[in-house]
């Protein structure tokens, strides 16, 4: 430690490395997201097929940000099936 | 095989042409063909900063539109026969620029050229994906600053989203060059850490290039720093930084404020 640094205030770096970790982590997430929900909806849609027959547009994945959780919502709407099938749904 | 590279950043101001015009003459002094194409439309400054402004003809919309053949755009460099450059449009419109046009031109360059370099103009639109799009790997040029750090990680989200090696599921590689470097200001504390910004970015060092009147100098002279001041803290840099692109591994050394002196060197393997 020299004598600047001990009449200098505090050094600004530390603060502007830990705000940019809370916003980049933040941002990664926002900006992820548009992503992540086509992603999830065609996974969905695929396995879901794989079982019972279903339309594209039957199928909605929304989510919905908060500061604590976030929600993410799965709206499947099958067709009239066999009684078997449904048991599996 | 050629290779492409970006030079891009999200911000302005940065360094990108200054980096676009020193690595290219870095490369192209080691004997590699190398053009440098200026991507920012309506802004072009590689033009000036490679001392060729006077010389402009056709420009990259020009060829792009067929009005003008790609060899009569080219303009080779004065100083050192294998550095070519193909210049931006002052006048012409962006939207001019279209996708496969752009890839035409692209593939022309890869044929005749070892490195193409693409000079990203600052931002996310589309003059920024458009320079980026048909990169085999990239530039992240990035200042010790918070807001610089801020739009590299979102150049980042790009580069892994909306280039064409990103849709056909590949990796694009990525190098950081932290440039604007100030070692007082670090020592100081009050500028960001070359680990913090690489924790951050997480992406592997290209180089560090200090902040250096020379780069300043080379500009206004019409000169990569790299052939006008090949001995200069920031054109050592860059020379390394070539050599690392073409494979080398050598450490990063972090400019100290010491005249004409290299200071400590970085314990961390280079990109
Ligand atoms: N290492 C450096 N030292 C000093 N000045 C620099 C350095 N790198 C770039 N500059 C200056 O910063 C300004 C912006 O650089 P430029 O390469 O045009 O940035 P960009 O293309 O990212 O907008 C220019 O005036 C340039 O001379
Ligand atoms: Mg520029």
């Amino acid at each position: 430690m020299n004598l600047f640094s001990m009449f200098s205030r505090r050094s600004s770096a530390p603060v502007a490395r830990e705000r940019l970790q809370v916003l980049l982590a933040h941002e990664r997430a926002v900006i992820g997201n548009s992503d992540l929900v086509a992603v999830l909806r065609e996974e969905i849609l695929a396995v879901i097929a794989k079982h019972v027959p279903v339309e594209r547009e039957k199928v909605r994945v929304k989510m919905d940000r908060g500061d604590q959780v976030s929600l993410l919502e799965v709206d499947i709407e099958l067709p009239e099936m066999p009684q078997k099938a449904q048991k599996v749904a | 095989m050629a290779k492409v590279l970006v030079v891009t950043s999200g911000k302005g101001g940065v360094g990108k042409t200054t980096s676009t015009a020193a690595l290219g003459a870095a490369l192209a002094s080691q004997g590699k063909n190398v053009v440098v194409v200026d991507f920012d439309v309506g802004l072009r400054n590689l033009d000036l900063v490679m001392g060729a402004e006077r010389r402009v003809v056709y420009d990259l919309i020009n060829v792009v539109q067929g009005d003008a053949k790609l060899a009569q755009a080219l303009i080779r460099d004065k100083r050192c026969e294998t550095l070519h450059l193909l210049p931006a449009s002052q006048t012409r419109d962006k939207d001019n620029l279209t996708q496969e046009g752009v890839a035409k031109v692209m593939d022309e360059l890869r044929e005749k050229f070892d490195w193409v370099i693409c000079d990203s103009p600052a931002g996310i639109e589309r003059g920024a994906t458009l320079a980026m799009r048909h990169a085999d790997a990239a530039i992240i040029v990035t200042n010790p600053e918070v807001s610089s750090v801020r739009d590299s990680d979102r150049i980042i989200g790009l580069l892994d989203s909306k280039t064409l090696k990103a849709e056909a599921g590949e990796r694009m590689d990525k190098h950081l060059l932290l440039t604007r470097y100030d070692p007082i200001r670090a020592e100081r504390g009050d500028m960001l850490k070359v680990d913090d910004v690489l924790e951050i970015l997480s992406i592997p060092l290209l180089g560090i290039v200090p902040e250096s009147q020379d780069v300043l100098r080379a500009s206004n002279l019409g000169s990569p720093v790299t052939l006008c001041e090949p001995q200069s803290a920031p054109a050592r840099a860059y020379f390394d930084a070539a050599r690392r692109l073409e494979g080398a591994e050598l450490p990063v050394v972090i400019p100290s404020e010491r005249k004409g002196f290299l200071g400590k060197l970085f314990g961390r393997r280079a990109a």
